[in-house]
C-alpha cells in the first residue's frame, strides 16, 4: 500500500480542529498544556461555538494561550482572570466564557478573586491547571506542590510546617452554593483525555445554560520544573500527584459526591 | 426643559454615568466615594438602560473588571479613593498598556497609609505621572463642581474611546460630598453589538467568520516590538497633549499674580482672587482641568505678564513642580498647602499671597 492510498478521507482518524491555529507552540516536550489546549478547542469546535466563546488565560506558562486557541482571548494579570470573566459573562450573559489558570494563579495570588467567582456562581468554565509548580518563572514552590518536593524556593523539600501543606483548593471552592460542577482530571492517558473531554463539554453547556460555576482541574506534569523526563513526570505524578490531588468527581449538578 | 437636580458630587456621577450609556460599574466601596455605587445599587439600572452594576471583592478585582469590560468594547467604569487607587494600579497599567478605554473616578483622601477620609489633592502625582509600571499616561480630568463630576463622564467615556486610554477623573471628597444644584446631561443610549464590532474591531465579542480572532494583551516578549509598542503609545500621548489641554482662566487678562489650583482648591482660590482684588492686588486664576496633558502652553503664555505665580494644592506641593516646569525659572513661583485633610480657607489663600508672593 502507498502512502497515497492511505491518505484518503475515509481512513482519516484524527484532524487537528481549526480552532487550534498553526504557531508552534512555546510548551516544552512532555509539558500537559498543549493536550488540555486541545481537548478544550476541540471540544468548543464540535459544540459549534467559536463565535460564542471568549477565553481569559492569565500569566504563566498558558500566558500565550490566545496565540494557540483560535478564539477571541483576553490576557489577564496574574491571579485575576476569574475577576476578568466575571465582567465578560455579566456584559454578554449569552457567549461561552472559560478562564484557564495555573495553580499559582488561581490558587496563591488569585485566591479571592477565585473564591468570589465561584461563590457569586458566575456561570462560566474553570479550567484550574495543577503541576504542582510555577513553571513560567522557572520552578518555585507553588500552594500545590507536594511535602518534601524540591523545587527551586523549596531547595530542601517542601516543609509543611514551615510553608504550610499543599493547598486542594478544588475541594475548597467544591461546597460553595455558586458552585454548580466540580471534577479532577488528569491528561496523562489518552482514556483521561476523553474523559476530561467529556467533562469540559458538561461543563459548557452547563455554563452556558446559567447553572453555576464550572470547575475543571487537571493535574498536568512539569517534567522541566520537576527535572524528569516526560516519561517519568507521568510516572512520578501517578504515583505522587494523584495520590493527594486524587481525581474524580467532587461535586455533580449541584451535588456533592464526595 | 432642563433636568435639575439637587444631588452630592458622587451621586451625580452616578447617575451621569448612567446617562452616558455606560454598560458596566464594578467598585468596592470606599469614603469618600461610598455613595457612588449605593446609588447605583439603589437606582437599578439593569431596569434603565441594561446597565450592569456589581460590587467587587476588592478594588484589585473591580480594576480587573473594567479591563474586561472594556476589552470587549464596553463602556465600563469604577470608583474609589486613594488607598482603593493604589490597589488598582496594576490593573491601570495593564488597562494603558492593551490601549483599553475606561473611566475611573479617584476621589482623593488624606494619605499615606490609612490616612484620613477627609479630602485631600495628595494622590496628583499618582494621577498624572503613572502611578503604575510602566511607560503610560492616563487623561485627568479634574472636577470643580458637581455639574463637572456629571460632565465629565460623558467627556471622559468619549475621550477613552477617541484615543483608547483610560481616563481618570481625579476629584477630592469636598467635590464628591457636596451638595449643589447640576443640570443632568440627556440619556445617550448604550452601544449595541452592531456599534460594537463596527467601532471596536479589536474587541473580543467573539469570533466573527470575517475576522481573525482578537486578543487584547498587554504583553510582547520582543524587545523589539515591545519597543514599538510603547513608542506608539508616545506618539498617541503625544497627541493627546497637542489636542485635550483643557483649563480655566478667572481674570488673568489684567493680573500680575497667577493663582494655580484645580478641583476644590480652584473654588477656594476664586473667592481668594476676589478678595485680593477688594484689596487692589491684581491676581488672576489658571484652573487645569487636564492635569494630563498639563496646560503647560498657557502658563508660559501668561509668564511675560506676570510677577509670579503660585499653586494652591490641597496637599504639601506636588502640581507646583508641573508649574515650575512651565515657568522654567523666569518668574518667581511659590506653593501654599495644607494637608491631612484640612480644607484651606480664602483667607489662608490670601495671607500665603501676602506674605509669599507680594
Ligand atoms: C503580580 C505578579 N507577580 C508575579 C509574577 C510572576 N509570575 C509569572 S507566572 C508566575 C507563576 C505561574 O505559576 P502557575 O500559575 O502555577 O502557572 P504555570 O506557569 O505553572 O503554568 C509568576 C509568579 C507576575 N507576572 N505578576
Amino acid at each position: 500500500m502507498t502512502l497515497n492510498e492511505i491518505c484518503k478521507p475515509e481512513n482519516l482518524v484524527y484532524k487537528k480542529t481549526s480552532l487550534l491555529t498553526d504557531k508552534v507552540m512555546h510548551y516544552c516536550p512532555g509539558c500537559g498544556h498543549g493536550t488540555i489546549h486541545r481537548a478544550l478547542m476541540e471540544v468548543v469546535d464540535e459544540m459549534g461555538l467559536q463565535d460564542k466563546t471568549i477565553g481569559v488565560a492569565p500569566v504563566g506558562c498558558s500566558v500565550l494561550a490566545y496565540d494557540y486557541m483560535n478564539v477571541d482571548m483576553q490576557e489577564a494579570a496574574h491571579g485575576r482572570a476569574p475577576a476578568l470573566a466575571t465582567a465578560i459573562k455579566r456584559l454578554m450573559p449569552e457567549k461561552f466564557v472559560f478562564t484557564y489558570q495555573g495553580d499559582g494563579d488561581l490558587a496563591a495570588i488569585g485566591t479571592a478573586e477565585t473564591i468570589h467567582c465561584c461563590n457569586r456562581g458566575e456561570p462560566i468554565l474553570m479550567i484550574f491547571v495543577n503541576n504542582a509548580i510555577y513553571g513560567m518563572t522557572g520552578g518555585q514552590m507553588a500552594p500545590t506542590t507536594l511535602e518534601g518536593m524540591k523545587t527551586a524556593t523549596s531547595p530542601y523539600g517542601r516543609d509543611v510546617h514551615k510553608v504550610g501543606w499543599p493547598l486542594r483548593i478544588t475541594e475548597m471552592i467544591a461546597p460553595l452554593n455558586g458552585v454548580w460542577s466540580v471534577s479532577r482530571h488528569t491528561v496523562h492517558t489518552p482514556a483521561a483525555v476523553q474523559k476530561l473531554k467529556r467533562a469540559i463539554k458538561k461543563g459548557i453547556e452547563d455554563s452556558m445554560a446559567h447553572k453555576g460555576t464550572c470547575f475543571i482541574e487537571v493535574c498536568s506534569s512539569c517534567n522541566s520544573g520537576w527535572k524528569l523526563s516526560p516519561v517519568d513526570a507521568n510516572k512520578w505524578m501517578a504515583e505522587h500527584v494523584l495520590e493527594y490531588f486524587v481525581p474524580g468527581d467532587i461535586k455533580v449538578d449541584g451535588q456533592m459526591v464526595r | 426643559m432642563e433636568d435639575l437636580r439637587l444631588m452630592k458630587g458622587n451621586e451625580a456621577f452616578a447617575e451621569a454615568a448612567i446617562r452616558a450609556g455606560c454598560d458596566g460599574y464594578f467598585g468596592y466601596p470606599i469614603t469618600p466615594q461610598s455613595e457612588v455605587m449605593e446609588y447605583l445599587m439603589k437606582e437599578q439600572p439593569e431596569n434603565r438602560t441594561g446597565m450592569v452594576v456589581l460590587q467587587a471583592e476588592s478594588e484589585v478585582s473591580s480594576i480587573n473588571m473594567v479591563y474586561a469590560g472594556a476589552a470587549c468594547g464596553k463602556r465600563v467604569m469604577t470608583s474609589t479613593s486613594s488607598p482603593g487607587y493604589s490597589l488598582m494600579q496594576e490593573g491601570i497599567s495593564y488597562i494603558a498598556g492593551a490601549e483599553l478605554p475606561c473611566l475611573v473616578l479617584n476621589v482623593v483622601r488624606g494619605g499615606p497609609g490609612l490616612g484620613t477620609i477627609q479630602p485631600s489633592q495628595s494622590d496628583y502625582f499618582q494621577a498624572t505621572k503613572g502611578g503604575g509600571h510602566g511607560d503610560y499616561r492616563l487623561i485627568v480630568l479634574a472636577p470643580s463642581s458637581v455639574q463637572e463630576m456629571a460632565d465629565f463622564v460623558g467627556l471622559g467615556f468619549d475621550l477613552a474611546f477617541k484615543y483608547r486610554n483610560p481616563v481618570l477623573m481625579l476629584a477630592d471628597g469636598v467635590i464628591g460630598q457636596t451638595m449643589e444644584k447640576v443640570v443632568m446631561p440627556p440619556q445617550r443610549p448604550r452601544f449595541t453589538e452592531e456599534e460594537i464590532r463596527r467601532n471596536t474591531p479589536w474587541a473580543t465579542v467573539g469570533k466573527s467568520i470575517d475576522r481573525e480572532h482578537n486578543i487584547v494583551t498587554s504583553l510582547d516578549l520582543q524587545a523589539d516590538s515591545q519597543e514599538r509598542h510603547v513608542l506608539h503609545l508616545q506618539e498617541k500621548y503625544n497627541e493627546i497633549e497637542a489636542n485635550e489641554v483643557r483649563c480655566e482662566q478667572i481674570k488673568c487678562e489684567d493680573a500680575e499674580y497667577v493663582l494655580v489650583a484645580y478641583g476644590s482648591s480652584a473654588r477656594i482660590c476664586q473667592k481668594a482672587v476676589d478678595l485680593l482684588r477688594a484689596k487692589g492686588i491684581k491676581v488672576g486664576l489658571l484652573r487645569p482641568i487636564t492635569l494630563w496633558p498639563f496646560p503647560t502652553k498657557e502658563i508660559q503664555a501668561l509668564v511675560p505678564h506676570v510677577k509670579g505665580f503660585m499653586s494652591v494644592e490641597m496637599s504639601l506641593g506636588q502640581m507646583v513642580e508641573d508649574v515650575r516646569l512651565a515657568v522654567e525659572g523666569k518668574v518667581k513661583v511659590e506653593f501654599f498647602g495644607r494637608c491631612g485633610g484640612i480644607v484651606p480657607a480664602p483667607e489662608e489663600v490670601v495671607h500665603a499671597v501676602e506674605t509669599k508672593l507680594l
